[in-house]
């Protein structure tokens, strides 16, 4: 496997869709590449910093309509 | 799996029985993430705000019947997203012609890496750079968040819905493949590439 054909397959790897054979291959061919290692921690980084982007709050107005809302069906519920 | 947990049967069932601590604790968690998804196929933020309101009017209303057949986040999340596309449906006669010329299929899998860095053989010119050493600061800061956002705001739409669902929103794939309709295979091509744009843009930030 090259490093071109090995970038292509990180996502399949980190969803866990590589056959075993490809993924033998594929964590052979990263052991051995600091290239493709470091490819690999960059695209594991990314997937952090893409869950940390940051919580919109939301505003007190719409909070307190939706309890209101929400209120309003429980008492008609029961 | 991270939905099964952040929204457990008995956090439906609290629901259910009308547990406002529990409807405030999930408006707050998922605010945020239904926001990014509303926005994925709304540009105007205020009409996402109101998309976002009126999904959560919705899965009021529908709260009897629904069932927990899926999560409820992610029963949630689809309702955004039907709510979200009949808004730009409304909208789309806005759309500029050159859009629509551009459009391109979203599930041919192709490079994702700049080809100049690999020799002929295939193999790296240049090692991309080692992420590891750099600070928390800068890695998860304040510049490094907006461009990732707008990264995935420059996105095709098709490849910004499924990255927002799967890295923002942190639904697990199953969910998410049936919420779109798309085979598990056309949702890895998409992830890939959107994902392959964002980590482009932090490394033409971080180096
Ligand atoms: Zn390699």
């Amino acid at each position: 496997m090259k490093c071109r054909e090995v970038v292509e397959l990180m996502t399949d790897y980190l969803e866990g869709a590589l056959t075993a054979p490809d993924r033998e291959r594929f964590e052979q061919h990263i052991v051995g590449c600091d290239g493709c290692r470091a490819y690999l921690q960059q695209l594991r980084l990314t997937l952090r910093a893409m869950r940390s982007v940051e919580g919109v709050p939301i505003p007190d107005r719409v909070q307190t309509e939706l309890v209101r809302a929400f209120r309003n069906w429980r008492s008609a519920s029961r | 799996m991270p939905g099964v947990v952040e929204s457990s049967g008995s956090e439906l069932e609290s629901l259910k029985r009308g547990d406002e601590a529990t409807f405030v604790s999930l408006i707050q968690r998922y605010h945020g993430p239904m926001l990014r998804l509303a926005m994925a196929y709304i540009r105007d933020h205020h009409i996402a705000e109101d998309v976002v309101q009126e999904a959560w009017l919705t899965a009021i209303r529908s709260l009897d019947r629904f069932e927990g057949r899926s999560s409820l986040k992610t029963w949630i999340f689809g309702i955004v997203i039907n709510l979200a596309r009949a808004r730009r449906r409304k909208e789309s006669r806005l759309l500029t012609f050159t859009a629509l010329l551009r459009r391109e299929d979203p599930d041919r899998r192709e490079p994702t890496v700049d080809p100049s860095r690999f020799t002929a053989a295939g193999d790296w010119r240049a090692v991309p750079h080692q992420w590891e050493n750099i600070p928390e600061e800068t890695l998860l800061g304040r510049e490094a968040m907006q461009r990732v956002q707008a990264a995935i705001e420059k996105l095709p739409p098709k490849h910004r819905e499924v990255i927002v669902l799967r890295d923002v929103a942190e639904l697990d794939a199953g969910p998410v493949s049936e919420l779109l309709g798309i085979s598990a295979e056309n949702q890895r091509v998409r992830l890939h590439r959107a994902r392959a744009a964002v980590r482009k843009a932090l490394e033409d930030y971080l180096g």
